[in-house]
């Protein structure tokens, strides 16, 4: 195995990480206020043809990102007014969400298949990128960068900031918070609206970083993923990092498959390489929900319903 | 004015019914603005979606076919929403049910007897059943959430099917398209043209054609036994039990996890046969493009039937008229063939949104302002 071709295993695995971290993370947040949100695969295909639709029409990835989020926030305000303001079950809801996003998608993306848009340039010079080393660390598209920002940004909010002591407390204990006055729906409905921002946006990688042309329902399950990744990372934000990157380097197993042959199918056939993400999930969360014993770290509200009495 | 909620005394059963019908026409209503909002004939597209299926006789036949799949599977998922136990990989179970039954299809391929058929759906019943135990296993010995792996499983399921069908089980006579071999005679479902049959029995001049295949009869009688099952066992009450009142069902005795084995092999079970039913039936052979999706639909046909297996029948026909609709949507108006997933996604947010109904009731308060007399009054 030669150096360039390590450099471009990791550069694929990075991109084929990047919309689970950004969609795992907004889901976390969300869950941390007490709300399971089954919509993210939903969410992620609004976000992605939001994103497609921008790119195509104005040229503008930078746009694509921003409209992609609040498309994203925009569904995921269904989402909110059912299970928050009608006390909808969430479960439902949730797939409801999802059935609703892979509809509205393929609508709205029939009329751009088979176009392909024009995408972000690397951030970085590409004189940085002459070196091996230089070329794992500085060749990506600005949103890979962004998703190690928000990363950050969201252990930093929820550790540290009295606003994430708030967050944390409602999907703790709904009843307390709201007897010291916090507005535990008000701040669900931030928490909703914020996953099914980085949901969007999570959708918005796929036309943005890995492929540019649109496919009816490209995320290919990665939403379901995210939420099993909550699950693995115990709710925190720094551990969603390691987990995105290792589905993200199963995922593309199925790739290298496809590419070399022999070599990979003789030992599985692609179509195996491609259901491993999907097996490793439940193997994963097997061995994590069973040594844990129910879930630890799981806020202790997840998915009730608050009902606000007088 | 403004409105106000009060929660009943008891839970309203008029609206327990009377909300699904209303989401159903409320999402007809909605939806036709939507759909003239962004550039389509949003009438057209509403009649030609719920409407013109029962309007046009010889569509019936494809309404039936259409309904029997997700009246099965959704039967069977109304068992395991009512214990509060989400099987939502009932695609997969139907996928691997098809295949189980493909497979004895494949083996008796130059056999001939009455036997062969029998055995098939025996096959798919068993082949869903195995594959909802798998998240049924997890569950209990596991403690993982069903919900994931069940989807999870629905994944694996259709590559697995991809694998087979692109490679062992291809038509070695199809001209390398990805499916398998036709089923023979003995392979296939009898079925009967009933409006031929009421023709002939009473001479009325009904003329065209609305075949039902044994599978769809089959479903029918299946409907039957799940509702005095649910309405007259001990397996009725413990689903609802556990599902009302987890710590009430641990201290009568039913075993939750037992439960989850029973419902997980129940609905697998039906939505496998559902699978190999359309294999023996409408279908004919396995091919790349078998999964239609009956698997999710199935869930808002359980949850729009009130997870009643009479209400799920209704449901069931309701969506299988959007289905056929949709297709004669896009032939007549050209609208893209995914506007009926959603009309059926939106059937269901309204459904939800209206499950308040039945536990509080709505009134009009009128807002004049309080008289000053008592402003300290919060709503809160």
């Amino acid at each position: 195995m030669n150096v360039d071709f390590l450099i471009a295993v990791i550069i694929t695995v990075v991109g084929a990480s990047t919309p689970i971290l950004f969609a795992a993370l907004g889901e976390l947040v969300t869950e941390k206020a007490g709300v399971l949100n089954l919509g993210v695969e939903g969410m992620m295909l609004v976000g992605a043809i939001a994103a497609f639709a921008t790119v195509d029409i104005t040229g503008n990835p930078w746009l694509a990102v921003v409209v992609a989020a609040a498309a994203g926030s925009a569904v995921s305000m269904i989402f909110a007014v059912l299970t928050l303001s009608l006390s909808a079950n969430q479960v439902a809801t949730g797939l409801a969400l999802t059935i609703f996003g892979t509809g509205l998608s393929t609508l709205v993306g029939k009329g751009f298949t088979g176009r392909i848009i024009k995408t972000f340039d690397t951030v970085f010079p590409q004189a940085l990128a002459a070196n091996p080393v230089g070329r794992v660390l500085f060749s990506y598209s600005p949103l890979v960068y962004f998703s190690f920002i928000m990363v950050a940004l969201v252990a930093w909010f929820l550790n540290r900031t009295r606003a994430g002591l708030i967050l944390r407390a409602v999907g703790e204990n709904d009843l307390s918070a709201h007897s010291i006055g916090y507005s535990v729906i008000g701040v669900r409905y931030a928490a909703i609206a914020f996953g099914g921002a980085m949901a969007g946006i999570g959708g918005a990688t796929f036309p943005l970083v890995l492929t540019p042309l649109w496919a009816e329902g490209l995320t290919g399950g990665r939403g379901w993923i995210a939420i099993a990744l909550v699950v693995f990372a115990g709710w925190r934000p720094v551990w969603l990092l390691g987990g995105a990157y290792f589905f993200g380097l199963l995922s593309t197993f199925e790739l290298y498959a496809k590419a070399s042959g022999a070599s990979w199918t003789s030992i599985l056939p692609s179509e195996g390489w491609a259901a491993l993400p999907y097996i490793a999930t439940i193997v994963v969360l097997a061995v994590i929900s069973a040594s844990k014993r129910g879930g630890g770290g799981a806020p202790a509200c997840l998915g009730r319903s608050f009902v606000p009495s007088a | 004015m403004r409105f106000k909620l009060e929660k009943r005394a008891e839970p309203s059963r008029f609206m327990l019914y009377a909300t699904p019908i209303g989401s159903v026409l409320v999402t007809m209503i909605v939806g036709a603005i939507i759909f003239s909002v962004i550039g389509y004939d949003g009438i057209g597209a509403v009649y030609q979606t719920f409407i013109a299926p029962i309007a046009t006789a010889y569509k019936w036949q494809d309404i039936a076919i259409k309904a029997s799949p997700l009246i099965l599977i959704g039967v069977g998922l109304a068992v395991g929403n009512r214990a509060a136990i989400w099987n939502i990989g009932a695609e997969g179970q139907y996928v691997v049910g098809a295949l189980a039954g493909t497979g004895i299809g494949l083996l008796t391929q130059n056999a001939t007897g009455l036997w062969i058929l029998p055995s098939m759906l025996v096959a798919g019943l068993i082949g869903g059943a195995v594959w909802g135990a798998i998240p049924a296993l997890l569950r209990t010995r596991f403690n993982v959430n069903e919900t994931l792996s069940s989807l999870m499983m629905t994944y694996v399921a259709i590559h697995l099917m991809n694998y087979l069908v692109t490679g062992a089980w291809k038509d070695p006579s199809g001209f390398s398209f990805p499916e398998t071999p036709l089923v023979t005679a003995d392979q296939t479902l009898p079925s009967w043209d009933l409006f031929q049959i009421v023709h002939q029995a009473f001479g009325w001049p009904i003329s065209g054609h609305f075949r039902v295949h044994l599978g769809i009869l089959l479903t029918l009688v299946i409907v039957v036994v799940m509702a005095v099952l649910m309405a007259r066992s001990v397996f009725g009450f413990q689903v609802r039990v556990v599902g009302s009142a987890p710590n009430a069902a641990r201290h009568g005795g039913f075993s939750q996890k037992q439960t989850i084995w029973l419902v997980f092999l129940l609905s697998g079970g039906l939505a496998g046969l559902a699978g190999i039913f359309e294999v023996t039936g409408p279908f004919g052979q396995m091919s790349l493009g078998f999964p239609q999706n009956y698997g999710f639909t199935a869930i808002i046909v359980a949850f729009l039937g009130r997870l009643n297996p009479i209400g799920v029948v209704i449901a069931g026909i309701v969506l299988a008229i959007t289905y056929v609709g949709g297709d004669m949507a896009q032939s007549v108006l050209l609208l893209p063939n995914a506007s009926k997933g959603i009309f059926q996604a939106m059937m269901l947010f309204f459904l939800l949104a209206s499950d308040i109904l039945i536990r509080y009731r709505v009134r009009l308060v009128s807002a004049t302002p309080a008289p000053a007399a008592q402003p300290a009054r919060s709503p809160a």
